[in-house]
């Protein structure tokens, strides 16, 4: 694992992509000081992060696009294959290597509010709090960019995958109040997200029977439910909608409150992707 | 050191290893042989467990290549028909990287890698970038990575493809070297490689063993009858005479040459070519006919070649693949 952790390492620093992704969102938050903590002098440095953060639709995918696909199409992933380390040790050392690269520009923008408590006062509370939240968010979604960077050998497409995934999910909030709060419009959406889910389980797997057998009984559970109790589908899916948005997580910090949940949330949205990636990768054994 | 059993791997509907099983023994170099096509890759993939099987066990060193991958790796080098190499890196860097992945570290990492450049011969390119070096070069880094660790086996995917004929030259050089030293498994489409490079000769076609032994042996047994071409001081009449009375002869053909001499080619039955050649001298010296020329033509591989995977392919009604014997193959880089 600190083989490929420290291979990564080099080859983000031999390449424009640490310089580009650091640069990206020096910039963008840099923007957001000065506009927020510097002309309008607002005293809390989280707005500049929630402004900040929509730099990640662009720079989480340019980042990620390359991590596995690349591998691919130089066709290294057979080196990795056949080297004495196992899959889950590949992703691991890739993922932190990924981390790093974060957290660097990361590590600048912590001294922004120390610098800012200088001349007045600065909630330094909420502030790192919200530095702390900001980093989990961009950790899962650098999670969800390495994921999609398994799934084709091609950058151009992972990327643009990436940045139509994470433009969806910064929006969804917005657009669950446009789309049927209904329990029948509920319950076709969970229809085709449990169809989504079951396509994704036999892409993984290659395994027909169980694929098909998990979305069967999960159909039916939703089918009968929906049978017995359809009130409780009211309002069902913009509020999975809301539940799913990373970046609604984010704003709970924002507002001045720790949210454990959403802590979990990252970290489970992170083990989740993480574990997608590996299956990915050890699919191609199986095909 | 290997052994594989009943290997079988299908996609979909197609078998690309049909039940192979054999075993390789210790410090000799063996060569995979088939035309495009016949698993050889599939096979090696599997063995070096960049691939799962649909059926069937390898074993290295007695360790299962699926049940416990990191022993069995730890001794089996691969180079895959395309050397997995990073273009943006140096040489150096590339191999510290596969040698710490190997488990290597500080100065045996150092001294390894050391060790490789040197045997590969790639001291004075390790500073530049492999997107900068040679399909040779390249080849050679990729061999040199093979050896980190020291493993016992080293698994070849077409070695000489794509590469001049100097270089090929260079590299089956080193094959032969690495042979002294370790367990190596070669392939190749190409029939005069394996001949002088390879100890024993597995044949492989549509997945399945064909046949497997030393390549002296692969002649021997399965292309005894062959044929005399001789040069006499004769008129064409007169040679059909002599060579009418003689036996164990299946087929004769006589040609006149410009320079007036007789050219002819002479099939034995199977019986001893020698005793054969024997009674042709004494025929045409007792008829004081001069022998000007005796070639006795040994089959070679590419014959064995051809007749077994023709018989492989006959019960099928599909039709038989060309067999490729040239032995430089157009580059065909990706770039």
């Amino acid at each position: 694992m600190i083989a490929v952790f420290k291979h990564e390492i080099r080859s983000y620093f031999h390449s424009l992509t640490a310089y580009v992704f650091g640069a990206f969102l020096l910039a963008f938050i840099g923007i957001g000081a000065m506009l927020y903590n510097i002309q309008a002098a607002v005293s809390n440095f989280e707005y500049v992060l929630s402004f900040g953060s929509l730099v990640f639709v662009v720079i989480v995918p340019v980042l990620t696009m390359r991590v596995i696909a690349e591998e691919r199409r130089q066709k290294t992933d057979q080196l990795l294959y056949s080297l004495p380390i196992t899959t889950l040790q590949v992703i691991a050392g890739k993922y932190l290597a990924l981390l790093i690269i974060y957290l660097i520009p990361l590590a600048i923008i912590s001294v922004y509010p120390l610098i800012f408590a200088q001349f007045g006062d600065v909630y330094l509370l909420t502030s790192y709090g919200s530095i702390f939240a900001f980093f989990l968010m961009g950790a899962a979604l650098i999670a969800v960019g390495m994921f999609l960077s398994s799934l084709t050998d091609n950058q151009g497409l992972a990327a643009g995958i990436g940045i139509a995934v994470i433009l969806f999910n910064y929006y969804s909030v917005s657009l669950s109040e446009y789309v049927s709060s209904t329990a029948a419009g509920s319950v076709i959406a969970l229809l085709v997200i449990i169809v989504a889910l079951g396509a994704v389980i036999r892409y993984l797997t290659r395994n027909e029977n169980l694929a098909s057998g998990i979305c069967l009984v999960l159909l039916a559970a939703v089918l009968l439910l929906y049978f017995i109790d359809s009130t409780s589908f009211e309002g069902l899916l913009p509020s999975i909608m809301t539940q799913l948005s990373l970046f609604e997580r984010f704003k709970v910090f924002v507002n001045g409150m720790f949210d454990m949940t959403a802590v979990v949330y990252y970290l489970s949205v992170i083990a989740f992707f993480l574990f997608l990636s590996v299956q990915s990768l050890e699919k191609r054994r199986y095909n | 050191m290997i052994s594989v059993e009943h290997l079988t791997k299908c996609y979909g509907d197609f078998m690309a290893v049909d039940d192979l099983s054999f075993e390789i023994e210790e410090g000799q170099v063996y060569g995979f042989l088939g035309p495009n096509g016949a698993g050889k890759s599939t096979t090696m993939n599997i063995m070096t467990g960049c691939l799962s099987a649909t059926k069937g066990h390898v074993r290295i060193d007695g360790y299962d290549i699926f049940e416990q991958p990191g022993e069995a790796k730890k001794r089996i080098g691969y180079l895959p028909e395309q050397p997995p190499l990073y273009l943006n890196e140096t040489p150096l860097e590339y191999l510290r990287f596969v040698g710490e992945a190997k488990g290597l570290r500080g100065a045996e990492l150092e001294r390894q890698v050391a060790e490789v450049v040197e045997q590969t011969k790639i001291q004075e390119v390790k500073h530049r970038s492999i997107a900068a070096l040679s399909k040779g070069y390249r080849q050679r880094v990729g061999i040199a990575q093979a050896l980190l660790g020291s493993p016992k086996v080293i698994i070849l995917d077409e070695p000489t493809v794509g590469l001049d004929p100097l270089q090929i030259i260079e590299i089956r050089d080193l094959i032969k070297q690495l042979g002294q030293t370790h367990t190596v498994i070669l392939s190749s489409h190409i029939l005069s490689e394996v001949q002088t490079i390879c100890e024993k000769i597995l044949i492989i076609a549509k997945g399945k063993l064909i046949a497997f032994d030393t390549p002296d042996n692969l002649e021997k047994q399965l292309l005894s009858p062959s044929e005399i071409v001789l040069t006499a001081e004769a008129t064409p009449e007169e040679t059909e005479e002599i060579l009418g009375v003689l036996e164990h002869i299946a087929e004769i053909q006589v040609e006149a040459q410009e320079t007036g001499y007789v050219r002819a080619r002479v099939k034995t039955d199977g019986t001893d070519i020698y005793a054969l050649s024997r009674a042709l001298f004494f025929a045409f010296a007792g008829r004081e006919k001069a022998l000007l020329e005796v070639n006795l033509k040994k089959a070679n591989l590419e014959d064995i070649f051809i007749e077994l995977t023709e018989k492989t392919e006959e019960p099928s009604a599909a039709p038989a693949e060309p067999v490729e014997i040239e032995w430089v193959e157009s580059e065909d880089e990706a770039e």
